[in-house]
């Protein structure tokens, strides 16, 4: 009874935000679509377990509050653990669906019998602290930084102090772009700081003027500073449009071909709704 | 009930000895073991490379460091609290340490990385606050009171009459503890000691959030550095039939054997000092 009445209180609230502005049109639209895909959910109950690429979460999460507001009996858990885990747990069939922000490796697909969805491109950037003056970078000079072969934020146009390196670990889909499009697969200093997720390196660049690092664009705000790369701006519309070039896919992965609720959940995310949500998440949806 | 549960936790020991040997058993078979216990790690090297070296040199060198530094705090502690120190004190002392010991691991890790790693990097021009040194000091308050509380139970179980005869004999509460008391507990010292070497040892998460984390042989205490322990949980996460996944196993059979080996050994010596 109480959770009726919420439901009902949500459902007033809702109607208020939409009531009111100027672009009731547009909102109500999306809502209207929203309902219309949640309707794929009727009648189907039990959970979906979710692992791996930590670039995805913002997007499962999404998908899942939205699904399991209008359908109790679903329970979908999100967890994190890189691309690898990702990978790893849906192959030894600990969860429903795998993430990854990197495509399957052959081994991978031949031992577990993986089958990839995308649903997103995500770009990944260099990242500096919000007070340092490097406001641009070209391929070169980001190579040479990150191989540790320029050291001085001075020979970049900044503050004549060192350049502290941080880089992500084996396991990271977002290294594995960044080092195979960013830095044309140049040497990574091993001096370099090594941080385990893209929250973690936002942390540490973001406390750390002299910090050079690189995250996932979606992770981009306040905190953090992407210089140009090449006179690209660092932005959504330019990595979707392929200007800017450092880009990857977001998988969601399962082990066959998926049924039921995992089946429904993928079609959620992969279709026009999820779109609305990896837009809201500052990635691109895959085009349907 | 007491025999199983002695039965069931070797059995449990035996068989993770068991399964890292399994695990290994392709590089021990084809003895590349050695190699990747003395290799340096260069994975995207060509061509590439995926030792434990420098991440066991790490190891040893943080708990060593750590013991050094805490071993000498923890001593001073618990003689504090078993009559150096003020008597009002004592207590809180106590109780304050025992607190100490509940706090859970990523509390201290998250402090260390907001306060000393910023504090480290300020201090010294040129690094980035992460690294060996910031690790050692995080580990040694972590195992502080775990050392602290092994010698302050063995110093309280001690017969009373030893007290007694000091007090009568005209020494003092330090002098007590330096001539007779400690010399008497050292069996508790030794227990604190191998305690404190092996979480120093088998800590993972004051390691990956303090360290820095780069797989690289320590050129100076300010150096940023891998552990064995962080560098299984880095790697865990790697497809599972990468050759980077398989030093996990190295790893972990190496850092086994270590944590045995330093134990056995130094209640070996132990007990020779006692006889």
């Amino acid at each position: 009874m109480a959770r009726f009445r919420l439901i009902l209180c949500a459902c007033a609230v809702l109607m208020l935000v939409a009531g009111c502005g100027g672009k009731d049109d547009n909102t109500a639209e999306t809502t209207h679509q929203q309902q219309g895909a949640l309707a794929a959910f009727e009648g189907l109950s039990g959970t979906v377990n979710i692992a791996g690429g930590t670039a995805h979460i913002p997007v499962m999460e999404k998908a899942a509050r939205a699904i399991m507001t209008a359908y109790p009996g679903i329970t979908i858990t999100v967890a994190g653990g890189g691309s690898g885990v990702g990978a790893q747990k849906v192959g030894e069939g600990l969860v429903e669906i795998g993430n990854t922000g990197r495509p399957l490796s052959q081994e991978e697909i031949d031992n577990y019998g993986l089958v990839s969805f995308p649903f997103a491109v995500d770009g990944v950037c260099a990242v500096v602290h919000p007070d340092n003056p490097v406001g641009e970078l070209s391929s070169e000079q980001l190579q040479k930084a990150f191989a540790g072969e320029i050291t001085s934020w001075k020979d970049l146009g900044g503050a004549d102090a060192p350049i502290h390196l941080f880089s992500r670990d084996e396991a990271s889909g977002t290294r594995k772009v960044f080092w195979k499009k960013g830095l044309n697969k140049g040497a990574i200093a091993e001096g370099a700081n090594i941080v385990a997720s893209n929250g973690a390196m936002k942390t540490a660049v973001s406390q750390d003027p002299q910090a050079l690092g690189y995250v996932s664009v979606g992770h981009l705000d306040a905190s953090l500073k992407a210089p140009s790369l090449d006179g690209v701006e660092v932005t959504q519309a330019n990595a979707a449009s392929g200007v800017y070039p450092v880009t990857r896919k977001l998988f969601m992965n399962t082990k066959g071909q998926p049924t039921g609720l995992t089946r429904a959940f993928i079609d959620f995310v992969t279709g026009p709704e999820g779109a609305v949500f990896v837009q809201e998440s500052g990635y691109i949806p895959l085009g349907k | 009930m007491a025999a199983a549960a002695a039965w069931m936790t070797a059995a449990a020991v035996v068989a993770v000895l068991l399964f890292l040997v399994a695990s290994a058993w392709p590089l021990l078979a084809s003895g590349r073991i050695l190699t990747a216990w003395t290799g340096g790690w260069h994975p995207y090297a060509q061509p590439p490379s995926y030792g434990v070296g420098p991440m066991i040199l790490v190891s040893v060198l943080m708990a060593a460091g750590a013991v050094t530094v805490a071993f000498p705090l923890a001593l001073g502690l618990a003689a504090f609290a078993h009559g150096v120190g003020p008597r009002p004190l004592r207590r809180p002392v106590q109780g304050l340490v025992r607190l100490m010991a509940g706090i859970p691991t990523v509390v201290y890790g998250f402090v260390a990385v907001m306060v000393l790693v910023p504090f480290m990097r300020h201090s010294f021009a040129g690094t980035t606050g992460f690294g060996l040194l910031p690790a050692i000091l995080t580990l040694s308050l972590l195992i502080l009171p775990t050392m602290v509380l092994v010698i302050d139970a063995r110093l309280g179980r001690q017969d009373q009459a030893w007290v007694v005869a000091c007090r009568s004999l005209g020494m003092n509460h330090s002098q007590a503890l330096e001539r007779v008391l400690l010399p008497r507990a050292r069996a508790g010292l030794v227990a604190a000691a191998v305690l404190g070497i092996s979480r120093a040892l088998g800590d993972t998460l004051v390691a990956l959030m303090v360290a820095g984390n780069a797989a690289q042989a320590p050129g100076g205490w300010l150096d940023s550095v891998r552990s064995l322990t962080a560098h299984i949980a880095l790697v865990l996460a790697t497809d599972t039939f990468s050759p980077e996944y398989r030093s996990v196993a190295a790893a972990g059979l190496f850092l086994f054997l270590l944590t045995g080996g330093i134990t056995l050994l130094i209640r070996r010596l132990a007990a020779g000092g006692e006889a």
